[in-house]
């Protein structure tokens, strides 16, 4: 893949992507596919980590602290990752505690309410002080520091932060999506990844057998929020600009589209989910669109037997695939939840 | 001048407070039965809207929406988009519910969910290709834009007051319509208990497709109201109403009729007081923008402190 990436750098664009929907999808999975709380909300976290980061690693923060101290410099970065985590266990069990109670589709509505008021106050808290500059969004945010430079000029390669930079974010999605893959096993594999999974099959015989249901349900929903939390710290940092836009409802379903498409509780199901659905929106829909678009243009007559003959020319321009993606998720959640409600690669069951 | 806006404020609040009420008939109807939350209830609200929009123009295109009457016109978009709403509710129901029925409920969540998605850009896709575009206004007619002057500082546009009285006589009607008639003690014996209705010879399936077809048709009107009183719809315009709704349905006791028309009119009027109030009580610090985010905290407070509403009942746990 890296080396793919040197030669075209639009396909470790992708990649970089696809990472960052993976870390996620492997988030939301321990949410809905180990504990079974339908969260829609999921992009609410991730919106935290990725303001978290842009306030501070931008100078935006200067507009409510004094003193000029920001942006903070690259070394930060990292710091913010590790807070990122604390601060979205910390959302996750502030909203969980007051409604994990609920069943669970009272849940899923107030989830996705949770996420509107993130975005409501994202776009909005910009008055009376300027903490997220509304919709206007931040930039620049200063990107992670190029840390091992120093070896690659005595190893004599040449290279400018430019051409470094993707390349750089590929490893560090990976890396991050190793840790969560790794803390996802773990946990699956120990007490509490037992207890969920109770939980899910059974809330009112897991919790006679002794689990402390709400607390195991407020540790999952802590833990997947704190993943999406830190995939956010490096998503505005790899965007160096965001704002309200990419937070909105439509994320929190495709995500859940990947984890329900690989197979919900299944982390192989999650990486691979949700490389096919980003894989298949960048890419796929997006191509169908360019080339209807070319087809448009080109003035060709497409001659249907019986029908007659129909000018490309004459589609109308509102017409665009890559606009559908909410049909395509909207199908593939449909279809896949009568056909094969387990997904793809459903999890191993283990004696 | 905070107190001389204060009539008009609440007399919107009341209209909207009725659409929320109107779209969350739908809502109860269906978890009344069912126990499930319709997601895609939303997207049959805009459907109705669309269904409306389009007669309308249609008739604008023939030169008849000057020559009828308007109220044969209301009649005809009305009886239109009720029908059309109600139906694909129940189709919904037959391919995307029924299928999973007996299932765990995340299933038939998500598959709702999908539905909702596939809905909102078929009308998309269908009016792109139609019309080469996805945002529709009404056109205006000038029987409904003349507004009822009631005193100097309040006027109440006829739109306005068919939106209320539409949704009393809803409200009366679906209420006999459950508690008086025969089908309406089906649908009472199915929600109770599917198995022992079935048991007593009460078609279940039918009843649940009839359930969906009148929620559907709820659905349906409130939208050609909401297009009528709003002028502007699109593919997407389902979600904040549908959301409310939910949430008045919630407020109110979900499953609840009169219970849906309270939740309704609280949040409506809530909203109303929010939009143009937030801003002068916090000196324009927090002003009608944060008014969408008062039905969420609304909702959130009720589900922590009386998770069966205001007027709820009894909630079912061995279902749950």
């Amino acid at each position: 893949m890296p080396a793919l990436g040197v030669v075209n750098p639009y396909y470790l664009e992708i990649a970089v992507q696809v990472g960052i929907y993976v870390a996620l999808a492997l988030g939301l999975n321990i949410v809905v596919g180990f504990v079974g709380l339908l969260n829609l909300g999921f992009v609410a976290f991730f919106a935290i980590g990725a303001y978290l980061w842009a306030i501070f690693g931008s100078p935006q923060a200067n507009q409510f602290i004094a003193g000029g101290l920001f942006p903070l410099s690259a070394g930060w970065f990292f710091i913010f990752l590790l807070l990122s985590v604390v601060v979205g266990a910390a959302t996750g069990v502030l909203l969980g505690l007051p409604v994990l109670r609920l069943r669970g589709d009272y849940l899923a509505v107030v989830t996705l309410g949770f996420a509107e008021v993130v975005r409501a106050l994202v776009n909005n808290l910009d008055k009376p002080i300027n903490l997220t500059n509304g919709p206007r969004g931040i930039t620049p945010i200063t990107k992670p520091p190029l840390f091992f430079q120093p070896l690659l000029d005595v190893l004599g390669i040449q290279v400018t932060p430019a051409q470094l930079y993707p390349l750089y974010f590929y490893f560090l999605v990976l890396a991050l999506a190793c840790v969560i893959v790794i803390v996802t096993r773990r946990l699956e594999e120990s007490r509490i990844g037992r207890a969920w999974k109770a939980i899910r099959e059974d809330e009112i015989a897991a919790s006679a057998m002794g689990i402390p249901v709400v607390k195991m349900k407020l540790v999952g929903f802590a833990v997947g929020a704190s993943f999406a939390s830190a995939v956010g710290v490096l998503f505005a940092a790899k965007q160096v600009f965001i704002n309200p836009e990419s937070f909105t409802f439509m994320e929190s379903i495709g995500v859940l589209a990947m984890v329900i498409l690989g197979g919900m509780g299944s982390v192989p199901g999650a990486i691979l989910g949700a490389t096919g659905v980003t894989v298949l929106n960048l890419q796929l829909l997006k191509g169908l669109s360019l080339w209807l678009n070319g087809l448009r243009q080109s003035g060709a007559v497409l001659s249907i037997p019986l029908l007659g003959d129909f000018a490309w020319s004459q589609l109308p321009a509102q017409f665009e695939p890559a606009k559908y993606e909410r049909m395509v998720f909207g199908l593939i959640l449909i279809v896949m939840m009568i056909f094969r409600p387990q997904g793809f690669l459903p999890p191993q069951r283990k004696r | 001048m905070a107190l001389e806006i204060l009539p008009q404020v609440l007399v919107d609040g009341l209209v909207l407070g009725f659409m929320y009420a109107l779209i969350a008939l739908g809502y109860t109807m269906v978890y009344g039965v069912l126990e499930f939350i319709n997601f895609a209830h939303s997207e049959i609200f805009v459907l109705g809207a669309f269904v409306g929009v389009e007669i309308l123009f249609m008739l604008e295109s023939s030169g008849n929406l000057t020559v009828l009457h308007p109220a044969f016109v209301l009649a005809l978009i009305v009886m239109a988009a009720m029908a059309i709403s109600g139906l694909a509710a129940m189709a919904l129901e037959r391919v995307a519910y029924r299928p999973l029925m007996g299932g765990p409920r995340l299933v038939a969540l998500i598959s709702a969910i999908g539905a909702s998605f596939l809905l909102q850009d078929g009308l998309r896709l269908f009016e792109s290709l139609w019309r080469n575009t996805f945002y529709l206004t009404y056109p205006t007619m000038a029987a409904l834009d003349r507004a009822v002057p009631l005193s100097a500082n309040l006027t109440v546009p006829v739109k306005s007051l068919l939106v209320i009285g539409t949704a009393l006589a809803m409200l009366v009607g679906l209420y006999l319509f459950v508690n008086r008639t025969r089908m309406g003690a089906a649908i009472r014996a199915v929600a109770q208990d599917p198995d022992t209705a079935s048991l007593m010879g009460v078609p279940v399936k039918r009843v649940i497709a009839l359930t969906f077809f009148v929620g559907g048709a709820m659905g349906g009107l409130a939208g050609v109201l909401f297009g009528l009183h709003y002028s502007l719809v699109n593919p997407y315009s389902g979600f904040f109403p549908g959301l409310k709704a939910f949430t008045a349905a919630v407020l109110g006791g979900i499953g609840n009729i009169p219970g849906a028309m309270l939740g309704g009119l609280l949040l409506g009027t809530l909203e109303a007081l929010a939009a143009s109030y937030l801003s002068i009580f916090t000196d324009g610090a927090f002003g009608a923008e944060y008014k969408d985010v008062v039905a969420f905290v609304v909702l959130i407070l009720i589900l922590i402190f009386r998770p069966k509403g205001l007027l709820g009942e009894k909630v079912r746990e061995e279902r749950a």
